[in-house]
């Protein structure tokens, strides 16, 4: 951020928002979620109904990540708990 | 051992074609004998692009399928000898480039050529996967725009996971970035992603930045690749992006606005 600009109130230019959210959509890319099998979704929302029989927790509580390792492709399951 | 290099890129329009058509020749002219051939089957161009649409017989396809050997089908450039190019088919046929079939083409070629250059069709599909399969090394094509730099990207991914070299788990492709159609004027006014933005998001190493340039039109008109015409910018790019990848150490030209003379601020002239 340039913080003389941002002081000054000058707005962003369109280079820069197009970076921004180039970023965020290549970050969703790299996360494997959309190259991954396309029920990850679903396995996703039906994960999230389970662990809120327990626990209630916010909608991204639940991550994926598909990886390959050593040829093998991997799917990395995330669920953060609330702090208690 | 040849080395094949895709020129691939995810979105159409990007300036594959373009590329592999002064970049193959750009190695022919510093002495590697050089293929290229062109896997857009069904919308044949690099032929139009190279300047030999008269010359083709035979195609890639027809190799292929046994019709016709590979030297029949391989076209030698009239300028220089080193260069060789390998039509695509115009069949409508999708499933023409089988995996054994294209194997067995870019083995027999890498028996007497130094570089294999495969100019990949758009998309994600059939041909530009076989583009990609076999490749060395990459030459990631994109323009500093949104939807390139995202269809980039995508293409990165499969790369690195679903290319040859990477299923047989051996070094990765070898990524190049080729960032064309660059207008450094309207980056200083921020209306367009600049070299270091599109470098910071795909996080590969630059080879080259090639201008827009109304020349790159002019050239295609007449079937001649843009490296070949001295004293075009988009040319001049290409010689340096061909220098810098056999290992030179150039400077990148053309990525910020070209100051304007004295005079021509005076006068106007452009
Ligand atoms: N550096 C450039 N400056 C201006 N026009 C360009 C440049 N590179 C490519 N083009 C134009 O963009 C269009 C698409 O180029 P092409 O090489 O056929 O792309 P692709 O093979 O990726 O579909 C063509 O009309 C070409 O003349
Ligand atoms: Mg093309």
């Amino acid at each position: 951020m340039d913080w003389l600009k941002f002081f000054r109130g000058e707005k962003k230019t369109s280079a820069q928002t197009a970076k921004e959210r180039l970023m965020l959509a290549v970050a969703y890319q790299r996360s494997g979620q959309a190259n991954g099998p396309s029920y990850l979704p679903r396995l996703r929302e039906e994960l999230l109904g389970v662990v809120r029989k327990y626990i209630q927790v916010p909608d991204d509580a639940v991550q994926f990540s598909v990886q390959r390792e050593d040829g093998l492709e991997v799917l990395e399951l995330n669920i953060t708990l609330p702090d208690q | 051992m040849a080395k094949i290099i895709v020129v691939t890129s995810g979105k159409g329009g990007v300036g594959k074609t373009t590329t592999s058509a002064s970049f193959a020749t750009g190695l022919a002219m510093r002495g590697h004998k050089t293929a290229v051939i062109d896997f857009d089957v069904g919308l044949r161009n690099l032929d139009l692009i190279m300047g030999v649409e008269r010359r083709v017989v035979f195609d890639f396809v027809n190799v292929i399928n046994g019709e016709a050997t590979l030297k029949q089908a391989l076209i030698k450039d009239k300028q220089f000898d080193k260069l060789h190019i390998l039509a695509a088919s115009q069949t409508r046929d999708k499933d023409a480039l089988t995996q054994e079939g294209v194997e067995r083409v870019l083995n027999e070629l890498a028996q007497d050529f130094d570089y294999i250059v495969c100019d990949s069709p758009a998309g994600i599909e059939k041909g530009a996967f076989m583009a990609m399969y076999f490749a060395d090394e990459a030459l990631v094509v994109t323009n500093p725009e949104v939807s390139s730099v995202r269809d980039s990207d995508r293409v990165l991914g499969i790369l690195s996971s679903k290319a040859r070299r990477a299923e047989r788990g051996e070094d990765k492709v070898k990524e190049h970035l080729v960032l064309t159609r660059y207008n450094p004027t309207r980056v200083s006014k921020g209306e367009m992603l600049s070299v270091d933005d599109v470098k910071e998001i795909l996080a590969i190493p630059l080879l080259g930045v090639i201008p827009e340039s109304p020349s790159v039109l002019t050239c295609s008109n007449s079937g001649v690749p843009v490296i070949r015409e001295e004293g075009t910018d988009a040319g001049a790019g290409y010689r340096d992006l061909v220098g810098r990848f056999l290992g030179e150490d150039l400077p990148h030209r053309f990525i910020t606005e070209q100051k304007k003379s004295l005079f021509s601020k005076l006068f106007g002239a452009p």
